[in-house]
């Protein structure tokens, strides 16, 4: 083992940070688009419509149970054949990421409202409040206040799994890293600066989940 | 949509045989990572629960470290930078005398990574079990360790059997990841088939049905079991 020279670190960090930025970027699009998309799953799951509950259950459970690796293998290859046209790495990732993480937002959004009791509801529609108004105004708010937590425990899980985009050499942190300790050879102090930036900031996530839902135990 | 099909292609030689080998590589290290998981993490989350502040720190900061590292980035250190930091005897027989070391990378840096999630259920369950039933333990004259092995974990285990499953689950899809240090396990198999033969349709579709089925057949074993072995006071709420 020769020395250890962390200088790499300090010559390659533009092209680190902007592979943390990129980092950042699909974890923000990701989510939003995932609670987007997540919380209309979790509220046609729960409604009375049969068929349209039992599909969005089947999309939820079928995106759950495959590896985040072959969802983004398959839009890298499907997103480029469905269109027609060529689209770039990130275009197709972001697409795999945003139905992928739709399918956990929505578990999470399911749990937070099953979590409001009947009652509500039923108080709601006794007081003239429609389905979607009872939803917007009265459970909804009640239930982010639960699932926050939740929610953010999955973005730091979202925040590591962008790291998979590595398997189709888009330049996050993770092949950012990757690119740097190959080709300065420093393997080494590369993977373990990189190691701890992700520790540092997924810690950062987990403590401030954690703190959340002691400080809003559910009345 | 501009596509031949040729759904025959998954059958054929040499494919059918990749497939096939690329599911007992996945079945190989999500098997033996879970053994893996399942008796460091349950040693973890035993430690954690210890009355004393030290023990729960050291846990704490094992749990800590696995879950807030990505696991690709964890495979990457196990694989590169750990026979680096070692002895230089030991990290010479870890790169040229081992068999397969991409295989034994794989199954140690998944075990340890689940290890840290089967540690905190294991924690909660043991958490979960009345305080009342440690301190009758004692009483009765068990050592701490009998406590734990005759009457704490028994119920902690059938108590974090639900969540267990889902955690079992998640050990398949990961290994998946085995593929980034040249593991050529389901995933990586039907990358192989699709850059040969440009039928990507049909070898993913291959790959995410046998996926799916893992996923059913594991989870229609586990809630077999998990009713078989529910406490009898949490049996509605289990199911």
């Amino acid at each position: 083992m020769t020395g250890l020279d962390f200088g790499v670190i300090q010559r390659a960090l533009p092209f680190l940070l902007e592979g943390l930025a990129l980092s950042f970027f699909l974890t923000a699009v990701a989510m939003l688009g995932g609670v987007i998309l997540g919380l209309g799953l979790a509220v046609i799951r729960l409604s009375r419509w049969k068929a349209l509950s039992i599909l969005a259950a089947g999309y939820v459970n079928g995106f759950r149970a495959i590896p985040l690796v072959l969802v983004i293998f398959w839009f890298y290859f499907l997103v480029p054949l469905a269109l027609g046209r060529s689209v770039s790495a990130l275009q197709s990732v972001v697409i795999a990421f945003v139905l992928f993480e739709a399918a956990y937002y929505s578990e999470i959004f399911r749990a937070g409202l099953q979590s409001i009791r009947p009652g509500q509801w039923q108080a709601a529609y006794a007081c003239g409040l429609g389905y979607f108004q009872t939803l917007r105004l009265v459970v909804l708010p009640q239930a982010l206040r639960n699932m926050l937590p939740l929610m953010i425990t999955q973005a730091v899980v979202l925040f590591q799994d962008t790291s998979l985009v590595y398997v189709i050499s888009l330049r996050d942190f993770m092949t950012s890293a990757s690119i740097v300790a190959n080709r300065d050879n420093r393997l080494i102090e590369t993977y373990l600066v990189a190691a701890l930036v992700y520790f540092v900031i997924c810690s950062i996530g987990a403590a401030s989940a954690s703190r959340l839902s002691a400080r809003w135990r559910p009345a | 949509m501009n596509y031949s099909w040729n759904w025959s292609i998954l059958i054929q030689p040499p494919y059918l045989g990749w497939l096939a080998s690329g599911l007992e590589l996945t079945l190989v290290i999500s098997i033996s990572a879970w053994i893996l998981a399942l008796i460091a993490g349950t040693l973890v989350g035993v430690v954690g629960t210890l009355p004393h502040r030290i023990p729960r720190m050291l846990a704490a900061t094992y749990v800590g470290m696995f879950r807030n590292i990505p696991l690709l980035l964890q495979l990457f250190l196990w694989f590169f930078v750990v026979p680096e930091l070692l002895p230089s005897g030991w990290g010479f027989w870890l790169k040229r005398d081992l068999p397969f070391p991409e295989l034994w990378t794989s199954m140690l840096a998944l075990g340890l990574f689940t290890s840290a999630r089967v540690a905190v259920q294991v924690g909660s369950g043991i958490t979960a079990v009345s305080s009342g039933q440690r301190m009758a333990a004692v009483a009765s004259g068990m050592s701490p360790a009998q406590a734990y092995r005759l009457v704490l974990l028994p119920q902690a285990f059938r108590i974090v059997l639900p969540p267990l499953t889902s955690d079992f689950l998640t050990v398949f899809k990961n290994s998946a990841l085995a593929l980034t240090i040249g593991v050529f396990e389901l995933t990586a198999q039907t990358r192989q088939i699709e850059s040969f033969t440009f039928q990507g349709f049909e070898a993913f579709t291959a790959a995410t049905i046998v996926y799916l089925v893992i996923a059913l057949l594991v989870t229609f074993f586990m809630r077999t079991l998990e009713r078989r072995v529910a406490l009898p006071d949490t049996m509605g709420a289990a199911s």
